[in-house]
């Protein structure tokens, strides 16, 4: 390992969009001018909302949606526009956790299909990938014989490690997790959260998360973005960002998560009123001139 | 970790879903009727030019229009006084062969088509779309004698023509099918991995459209055979072949005077063409129905055992429910599991649970909107001192509304797209408060302002799809309010929502219940929202509430290991991770 560490994924300035339906509409800008970086080993969280955009830029990352302008460069080379051939290479460098554990497994295919299917796209001999499939199961705490299931046999907890595991099968070194357990219940939730943690601990992957869940974010990443409206409006390291917001945005984020504790969600609820009513006269006083 | 990693144990570990279907389809009488006749078709196809007794173009002169079962020649002789059981045995092939080659060809050409235009839509599918209309505007019999009057009497060309015909059929089910699947994460996720799209298409998609084109294929079988012998007996067949609809017209210009030749042919046609639409609808009932339909019969909400109706001081009480659901005729599975529960007025309960654990089934039983095969086991539900279950559907409606209510999760899917806001709050109003028109929606839109709606009367005459889900859900709660409920239950009524709109929409639920002291129900799987709303929590597990208590007490002294677990999931309390440079300055 590299002693400092390294800038792994740059965003400068990332806008897409997408078409409208109708002959010479204009397009509907979902991004305008994103930048982040991602260094090696390092967690950041994308938080924000339904619509804000977090989502979209996941998927121009992974080349999923097209992007209009800006760069997206990885390990100091420009993969924004990347042919479909150079972007099945980056397979090895760059993989995925999607949000819905159900519709991320093919219900028909066997686990160990769903597992080797990347390395056998990548070359992989037949023997070999089904040895480094026993190896996966076991490194996201499955058993062996898992990989003779179909994945409606398991839970939403084990789908979601089937899916890490899948990310992992490449030894990438970018996993853009996009809202990887928002469908999980809440023990298993902080449990496939544990087993994130623990993995980038121990092969140094940097990861992406992108949660509409503070708390989430709070507990994995070691920086956080907040987008909103399509645009970045707020990062920094976690504890910047969470103990000292400055932006409106951020700020009514944060008292709206309700917390566990009956008389703290309180002060919550009050601070967060007052903060709206400001925002409000705030509204109403730019009306008016 | 023991929790998750409880693997159903499965006998034949890998097989049973392919295995499933095959077995479910043999299941059934007609399948096996169908399976018979097309084997006996096989087979006289493949060996009737061994078998049959006689060359197809050896004719007796005594033999002319013979009667079946009166000499040598069994099934008769024909108008040329040859044998029609060999002319049977040999046309098999040739008929069957036609059906073929229609099969092959329409499937090839329009699988092909469909998948390449679904998987790479825009200009291809574009393309694909404008052919496959001009070729379903042809008139296809006018095709097919124009094809004759070029070609001449050829199986081969006039059944490949067949094929391209019935190709627009593959193109469209196939291209809809394919876009569907399009979009699924697993198809992304393979991208991602690297796969190339001809692996994509041959792996992920393909699998799921074979089912469709096996049904399509077999009705194609049928159709084919059919139009085929229809061109035979217009004249327009190949005449040094026999072929069922060549020996159909034969037949039939012999009408008079042996009337039963024309029953061979036409047997042979008809059960070929059942059998072909009898496995085709058959593979699409299995594929429909994942269960057995055969055993499932719809019934009433049972009540087996009515426990005495005890006094109770509480609002709603809930006591010792349990529900339970068939699996077979014989086994039941309980999914609530002795209940207990009370709710006082001006009271808000938190039911918490993962799921699986049975709070929604209690909620719904509270409704009476429990599905038909629940059975309640045992238990008893009252409202008011008045006992809830074994109501008459018309009593429990009379109920719903004015005394009970219900918010749900999902705000889209629960207001009907097909009429406004306003027409949504009239349905029950002007049935429940007998008001008039003019009063329902002076009252409907007093309520939108109440639920903080701006400019509620443009918001009155919108439909659900030009509502964001913040807005669809104040509407549903503004319904659930407006014939003045006692009791509001509310399944997970902010878990589709962002955070910003979840906290105003429990600042809301939490004022009208406050406003109107409604007792209210909120299930739920986060303790924000318990800790921010509601004055007592049950929790549940696996079907049974492990502990109930005030919500202070619940959260800051969890008594029961599995609430204990739960809290500890918490991720409000989990350690803040610290930045990356820190983290590496402690490991070093």
């Amino acid at each position: 390992m590299t002693g400092a560490h390294e800038t792994l994924l740059s965003i400068r300035d990332v806008v897409i969009e997408y078409k409208r339906s109708g002959w010479r509409a204009q397009p509907n800008r979902v991004l305008h001018s994103v930048s982040l970086d991602i260094r090696e080993g390092e967690t950041v969280g994308l938080v924000g909302e339904s619509g804000s955009g977090k989502t979209t830029l996941g998927r121009g990352i992974l080349g999923l949606v097209p992007i209009a302008s800006g760069t997206v460069t990885y390990d100091g080379r420009d993969i924004t526009h990347v042919s479909r051939r150079e972007r099945r290479g980056l397979a090895k460098e760059i993989q995925v956790v999607f949000q819905d554990p159900y519709s991320s497994l093919n219900p028909s295919l066997l686990v160990s299909d769903i597992l080797s299917e990347p390395l056998r796209a990548a070359g992989v001999a037949g023997g070999e990938a089904r040895a480094r499939v026993k190896d996966l199961l076991d490194r996201v705490g499955l058993p062996t014989d898992a990989s003779h299931r179909y994945p409606s046999e398991f839970s939403g907890g084990q789908r979601q490690r089937i899916a890490i595991a899948r990310a992992l099968a490449l030894e990438p070194r970018l996993i853009v997790c996009d809202e990887p357990v928002s469908a999980l219940d809440l023990s298993t939730q902080a449990r496939v959260l544990d087993l994130l943690v623990e993995i980038q601990e121990r092969t140094g992957v940097a990861l992406l998360v992108i949660s509409h869940d503070l708390s989430v974010v709070r507990a994995v990443c070691h920086r956080v973005a907040v987008m909103y409206h399509g645009e970045i409006v707020e990062q920094g390291t976690t504890a910047q960002v969470i103990d000292d917001p400055q932006h409106d945005y951020t700020k009514r984020l944060l008292l709206a998560a309700p917390v566990s504790d009956p008389d703290e969600q309180q002060k919550r609820r009050e601070a967060r009123r007052l903060l709206n009513e400001t925002a409000l006269a705030a509204d109403r006083e730019s009306v008016g001139a | 970790m023991s929790v998750e990693l409880g693997l159903p144990a499965t006998a034949e570990p890998g097989t049973f879903v392919r295995l499933g279907m095959v077995r479910r389809l043999v299941k059934k009488p007609t399948v096996i009727v169908a399976v018979v006749i097309l084997a006996v078709a096989l087979f006289f196809a493949v060996f009737g030019r061994l078998l049959a007794p006689f060359d197809p173009n050896y004719s007796v002169l005594d033999m002319i229009n013979m009667q079946p079962f009166q000499s040598d020649f069994i099934l008769g002789g024909d108008r040329a006084g040859r044998d029609i059981l060999s002319r049977l045995m040999f046309a098999t092939a040739n008929s069957l062969g036609g059906a073929a080659i229609a099969v092959v060809v329409s499937t090839l050409l329009g699988v092909t088509s469909g998948l390449l235009a679904g998987y790479y839509s825009g200009t291809i599918d574009a393309i694909g779309a404008w052919v496959s209309n001009v070729i379903q505007a042809l008139p296809g019999i006018i095709v097919l004698i124009a094809v004759y009057v070029v070609a001449g009497p050829s199986t081969v060309v006039s059944m490949t023509v067949v094929g391209i015909l019935f190709a627009p059929a593959y193109f469209r089910l196939v291209r809809n099918v394919v876009i569907a699947v399009r979009n699924e994460l697993y198809v992304d996720a393979a991208k991602v991995a690297g796969l190339s799209d001809a692996r994509i298409i041959g792996r992920h998609v393909l699998v799921v459209v074979r089912a469709p084109i096996i049904i399509e294929m077999a009705f194609v079988a049928g159709f084919a055979l059919v139009i085929q012998a229809s061109l035979e007996f217009i004249g327009l067949g190949s005449p040094e072949n026999p072929t069922w609809g060549g020996m159909l017209q034969d037949s039939f210009n012999a009408l008079y005077i042996s009337p039963l030749a024309i029953l061979w042919p036409a047997a042979a046609i008809i059960l070929t063409v059942l059998a072909f639409v009898l496995i085709s609808n058959a593979v699409r009932d299995t594929l429909g129905d994942p269960r057995n339909s055969a055993g499932r019969k719809r019934r009433a909400v049972q009540v087996d055992a009515q426990t005495q109706v005890e006094a109770s001081d509480a609002f709603l009480s809930v006591s010792n429910l349990s529900i339970a659901y068939p699996l077979s005729a014989h086994e039941t599975r309980e999914v609530v599991k002795g209940v207990s529960l009370e709710v006082n007025r001006g009271e808000v309960l938190g039911l918490v649970g993962e799921s699986g654990s049975g709070k929604t089934q209690t909620a719904f039983a509270i409704l009476g909107l429990l599905p038909e095969e629940a059975i309640v086991a045992s238990g008893r539900i009252a409202l008011g001192g008045r006992s809830l279950l074994g109501l008459s559907e018309k009593q429990l409606n009379a109920l719903r509304g004015n005394d009970i209510a219900y918010v749900p999760q999902e705000p889209m899917t629960n207001l009907d797209p097909a009429f406004t806001v306003g027409q949504q709050f009239d349905f029950a109003m002007r049935k429940k408060l007998k008001l008039t028109k003019a009063q329902t929606k002076e009252r409907a839109i007093a309520l939108l302002a109440r639920v903080n709606i701006n400019d509620p009367e443009r918001v009155h005459g919108l439909y659900p799809h030009q509502l964001s889900g913040g807005m669809a859900q104040r509407v549903l709660i503004a319904i659930a309010v407006s014939c003045d409920p006692a009791l509001l239950i509310a399944d997970e009524p902010t878990t589709a929502l962002d955070v910003t709109v979840q906290a105003e929409v429990l600042d809301l639920l939490r004022d009208l219940q406050r406003e109107r002291s409604m007792a209210m129900i909120l299930v739920t799987h986060n303790f924000g929202v318990v800790a921010d709303i509601c004055d007592r929590v049950a929790v549940m597990k696996d079907g049974r509430v492990v502990e109930t208590g005030d919500t202070r007490s619940i959260i800051r002294e969890p008594q029961d290991p599995y609430t204990q677990l739960l809290l500890a999931s918490v991720l409000d309390n989990a350690p803040m991770r610290a930045p990356l440079d820190a983290e590496k300055e402690t490991a070093s």
